[in-house]
């Protein structure tokens, strides 16, 4: 007699996978990334690729050193996917040493050390990027105008590899500040914001891309598209992007209204920096974000509230990194409070008893 | 006679220290041991501590009642660290400078009353002397190794400003290592001491369990022959 034991519920899965997830992702990621390659050329590429590099390779050692299969976790895709995210929001020319290092710190101090995927406290990528900005400010707030990839100006591949392994400057770029980090100057050195002061295409130009900045945050737009494919495909709820962008942009209307020339107006907020890719893929992480609706609408908020505090009071021009990981912080104590209610029972986990409450109604 | 020694001298430097197996004191740890010089300093300053707080406990053990033992222990701390401050004070004056608050925190530093409440006062005063310098001495060595990895890291240097606490001959220690080197500021600031202090604690662990592992193949191989 042949003895079958049946699998474990539950039988019927929507046939999610952490690899599809991660695939999804990355698939999301791809237009806006390809974007950046194309505006800031061959030093982007090389610093991406030796980023994803270090990430896979620091995977394998931490996994052979924990003795977890090495197959089985590497070929998920979650360290390819954290490399990539790192990449995206570093200084597009930086020196290669900026991503192996970042990469590094990301998967085996943000992830590893707790114990691999799905245990760390904290978002990998934001982790090494504030390493990276506290540690190197020097290499990590040099932003590049943007040279299109076989553009007249634009250093060749040659040129490229010096640029990214060597210590090599070329003549012809051009250093410049992010739009966050000139108004962040200019009202330090108390002259008024005048949004006028910017040619009028820059609103557009600065949520297509076309504007120095991170490697990959630059186009608020592409990613705007990537962000809805990952609703539209369930990765994602809209509760943590809508309510991140959501806050950031009701608080920037407010101080607005209350004085123009001190405060930027909610659509440069919206569209520089890395709202949107913070918004949509970094807070948005499954691992350390909350669990229930009402928990993700409160991370959300949070998040966006201290990006507006730190763009607007605090020393750095941009906070995204730094706001996202305050709130992982807060994570533990927000699913603490705010647990979903089980089925069957009410909020405060007690057996539902439609009996005794309907006598106790009679009464 | 002579094992206890060992035993003694093997807990202090080993298999009882206070920063990789007790934890204790972690914090003068992680705030001096920036660089190898200050985690030398630090740890001369707290050995002095252990060996003469260890033999004055020792001595008045018999006096004491356990009601009082306590407040008497943390006031003979108290008086040796203020002893031994305003003698950093006057003869190594810049390291003083640079350690600053950090010395008279030594008074409470939980170690040394550990090591007065476990060892001191229940011992007889030769052993509650050794304890106390094996004790600091593995406390020393673990505060230069973190300072060491740390100055390695952290600014490409090893033993800066030795001199200014060894005296003139020590700047031949001091050494540059990575010439032209930026400098990576998180390990210098107190995060990069947890997270060093991690590593080394994982190291320790996995010294050990080789170390198990070879002397159990050790003991087992006489059965099998």
């Amino acid at each position: 007699m042949i003895e079958e034991r049946p699998a474990p519920g539950p039988y019927t899965h929507a046939g999610t996978s952490v690899n599809r997830i991660m695939l999804l992702v990355m698939l999301a990621l791809a237009p806006a990334t390809l974007l950046g390659f194309y505006l800031f050329g061959w030093p982007a590429i090389l610093l991406f690729l030796t980023t994803l590099l270090t990430a896979v390779l620091a995977e394998m050692l931490a996994l052979k050193l924990a003795g977890k299969p090495v197959r089985k976790f590497l070929l998920d895709g979650s360290a390819l996917l954290t490399g990539w995210l790192l990449a995206m929001t570093l200084p597009p020319w930086a020196p290669w040493w900026t991503g192996a290092v970042g990469a590094l710190i990301a998967i085996l101090i943000g992830k590893q050390v707790f114990g691999g995927i799905g245990q760390n406290l904290f978002n990998p990528a934001m982790v090494a990027r504030v390493v990276l900005l506290i540690s190197f400010p020097l290499e990590m707030t040099l932003f590049q105008q943007p040279l299109p990839l076989c553009s007249a100006s634009a250093p060749g591949f040659i040129d490229s590899l010096a640029i990214s392994f060597g210590n090599y400057t070329p003549v012809d770029a051009v250093s410049s500040a992010t739009l966050l980090g000139q108004i962040k100057t200019e009202l330090g050195r108390g002259v008024p914001f005048d949004r006028a002061a910017l040619d009028a295409g820059s609103l557009w130009r600065s949520s297509w891309g076309d504007v120095a900045g991170s490697m990959g945050e630059t186009s608020a737009l592409l990613l705007l598209t990537g962000g809805l494919l990952l609703i539209y495909k369930r990765i994602i709820t809209w509760h943590i992007p809508c309510a991140m962008l959501g806050t950031l942009a009701l608080l920037a209307a407010l101080f607005n209204l209350i004085d123009p020339v001190r405060y930027v107006d909610p659509l440069t907020h919206l569209t520089s920096g890395a709202a949107v890719l913070g918004a949509f893929f970094i807070a948005t992480d499954l691992v350390t974000s909350p669990v229930s609706r009402q928990g993700q609408l409160l991370f959300g908020a949070g998040c966006g509230l201290l990006v507006y505090v730190i763009r607007t009071w605090a020393g750095y021009p941009e906070g995204v990194a730094f706001a996202v990981l305050l709130m992982n912080a807060c994570t533990p104590l927000i699913d603490h409070y705010l647990k979903p209610r089980i089925y069957g029972r009410d909020s405060k986990g007690e057996p539902l008893n439609y009996v005794e409450s309907a006598s106790g109604d009679e009464r | 006679m002579s094992n206890q020694y060992t035993r003694i001298a093997r807990d202090g430097l080993w298999d009882n220290n206070i920063v990789l197996v007790q934890a204790l004191g972690l914090c003068p740890l992680l705030a001096v041991s920036g660089t190898a010089t200050n985690g030398l300093g630090m740890g001369m300053a707290s050995t002095a501590v252990m060996i003469a707080s260890g033999l004055l406990i020792s001595s008045v053990r018999g006096i004491i009642t356990p009601q009082v033992r306590i407040p008497i222990f943390v006031l003979i701390i108290a008086v040796l660290v203020t002893l031994v401050d305003m003698s950093m004070n006057a003869w190594v004056h810049d390291l003083h400078k640079m350690l600053g608050l950090f010395i008279p925190l030594i008074v409470t530093n939980c170690a040394i009353l550990g090591r007065a409440e476990a060892f001191a006062s229940r011992n007889r005063m030769l052993p509650a002397l050794f304890d106390g310098a094996m004790m600091g001495l593995g406390f020393t060595l673990a505060l230069v190794l973190l300072g060491a990895c740390r100055e390695i890291v952290g600014s490409g240097t090893l033993f800066a400003n030795a001199a200014l606490l060894l005296g003139d001959w020590a700047s031949s220690l001091e050494l540059v290592l990575i010439a032209d080197y930026h400098g990576f500021l998180l390990i210098i600031l107190p995060p990069g001491g947890f997270i060093v202090l991690g590593v080394l604690l994982a190291g320790k662990r996995q010294i050990d369990r080789a170390l198990s592992a070879r002397s159990r193949s050790v003991l087992l191989q006489p059965s099998a022959s």
